[in-house]
């Protein structure tokens, strides 16, 4: 598996700035190994958020930026971390930057606070996160650190926006709030129905279940 | 060294200790924001359930114009010192802690609403309600009219009733259906106004609005919702109409 390249630290000084080892951390995340798909971790949010677009593109920016300043900091920190309480301080890191992302919503965008506000406190137990940070950043240089959270971010928030993309049409009827079904009505006469189970956890399972199974039959992955 | 005791004690003191301070720095820095943000919020509502609001209004200033506050008790009589002692402000007043206590012990807001030419006159009363919806809770106000008899508008919100289904309160076209009803029979016994089930009912009176089909547990929440307000603020609705000068 790919990740078990990635994970062994690399000793080489003058790296070009987006070699083609950089652009792999990067880019993995985003298919071959990808967070929610090939991994399997993050599906507790992936559910619960995804039923509309826009708290959906919140969440992505808000885990997006948890993940990439959690690897810096404990990157940064990797040499002074005791070993013994490492998931402790990965912890209080990753807490400490989601209290900050919920506190900045709640002063300057209210409305997505009310929507994701209990959502967002659960970032820290996303496991995409803690597992980056044990599985990378303890073990690799800030800058390295930095792209692998931001590929397992965007590897995170592609998912989560197709299955809200599937979920908000479909359950609804609409794109971030615009109402796509009753365009078409007034376009061709013809009022599609929606379906009330893509607003259910069951149709982001299903919605998800699909894109693994269309990314696993180009990608050839098989569970060990 | 980096695993004896004494390191990792120091380390989760500095740790906690730069934490610690950044969060309550953070919290310090954002409380002025956050507290026009919440303050923003109730009156846009406040404002909603008498008027259609649109992207761009200046609601702070709408506010301050047309509605006037006052805090009443279960009896009807108006409360002028809060808790702590300090003067009763009615945007201030948590529904939700209130809504906790038992009716007659809490404090009940009144936000009138003023004629946009006579800023004497009352054009439409506006009362919070807060109850449980089928998930979690739900909120929101009722505009009466100056009679205090029929409803001129609501609006709702929710915390996490079923998108596409329970969270329809919200929108337009459930809430327009409370325009114009009335809250008593011709006896004057209190009706309050009620979803009954399904959509499309014909033959609905005076105090019944069509549900949301799917939702009729939410609906259930809100007409619990509305009657138990209604019914807290009768003693101030009768002291209105003696003629009492609040």
């Amino acid at each position: 598996m790919s990740t078990e390249t990635l994970e062994q630290p690399i000793k080489k000084d003058s790296e070009a700035l987006f070699s083609k080892r950089r652009k792999r951390i990067v880019s993995d995340p985003l298919n071959d190994d990808n967070p929610i798909t090939v991994q399997v971790l993050g599906i507790c949010s992936a559910l619960a958020i995804t039923i509309k677009m826009e708290p959906t593109l919140i969440m992505s920016i808000a885990v997006i930026f948890v993940i990439v300043f959690s690897n810096l900091i404990i990157s940064l920190l990797r040499n002074l971390i005791p070993g013994r309480v490492r998931i402790i301080v990965q912890l209080a890191v990753v807490a400490t930057l989601v209290t900050l992302v919920s506190e900045i919503l709640k002063a300057y965008n209210y409305e997505m606070y009310k929507v994701l506000g209990a959502f967002v406190g659960l970032i820290i137990t996303n496991c995409i996160v803690m597992g980056r940070l044990e599985a990378f950043a303890m073990g690799n240089k800030p800058y390295d650190s930095v792209l692998d959270g931001l590929g397992s971010g965007l590897g995170y928030s592609w998912i989560i926006l197709a299955v809200a993309f599937f979920r908000e049409l479909f359950g609804s009827g609409s794109l971030f709030d615009v109402k796509i079904y009753d365009w078409i009505a007034s376009m061709t006469g013809f009022q599609l129905q929606t379906n009330g189970m893509m607003v259910d956890s069951i149709g982001a399972f299903m919605v998800l279940g699909i894109i693994i199974w269309v990314q696993r039959s180009k990608t050839g992955y098989v569970e060990h | 060294m980096r695993q004896s005791n004494g390191y990792v004690i120091l380390f989760t003191t500095i740790m906690t200790v730069v934490v610690g301070g950044l969060l309550s720095f953070t919290s310090q820095f954002l409380a002025p924001a956050q507290k026009k943000s919440i303050e923003l919020d109730t009156k846009t509502q406040i404002l909603g359930a008498v008027q259609e609001l649109k992207e761009g209004d200046d609601i702070l200033a709408m506010y301050k114009d047309r509605i006037n506050s006052l805090t009443v008790d279960f009896e009807g009589n108006v409360v002028t010192t809060n808790a702590k002692g300090g003067a009763m402000v009615a945007e201030e007043v948590n529904i939700l802690k209130n809504y906790k206590k038992a009716p007659k012990d809490r404090v009940y807001p009144v936000f009138m609403y003023m004629n946009e030419q006579d800023t004497t006159k009352i054009d439409a009363y506006i009362l919070p309600l807060y109850g449980a919806g089928l998930w979690d809770k739900i909120w929101g106000f009722a505009a009466m009219d100056n009679n205090l008899e029929t409803i001129v508008g609501v609006a709702f919100d929710h915390k996490a009733e079923t998108p596409g289904l329970g969270a329809r309160i919200k929108d337009a076209d459930v809430r327009d259906r409370y325009v114009g009803k009335k809250i008593y029979n011709e006896s004057g016994e209190l009706m309050s106004v009620s979803m009954v089930k399904g959509e499309g009912n014909e033959g609905l009176t005076d105090h019944q609005v069509d549900g949301m089909s799917g939702a009729t547990l939410t609906g259930k929440g809100v007409n619990a919702m509305m009657m138990q307000y209604l019914e807290s603020y009768q003693a101030y609705f009768k002291k209105v109409k003696a003629g009492a000068a609040i």
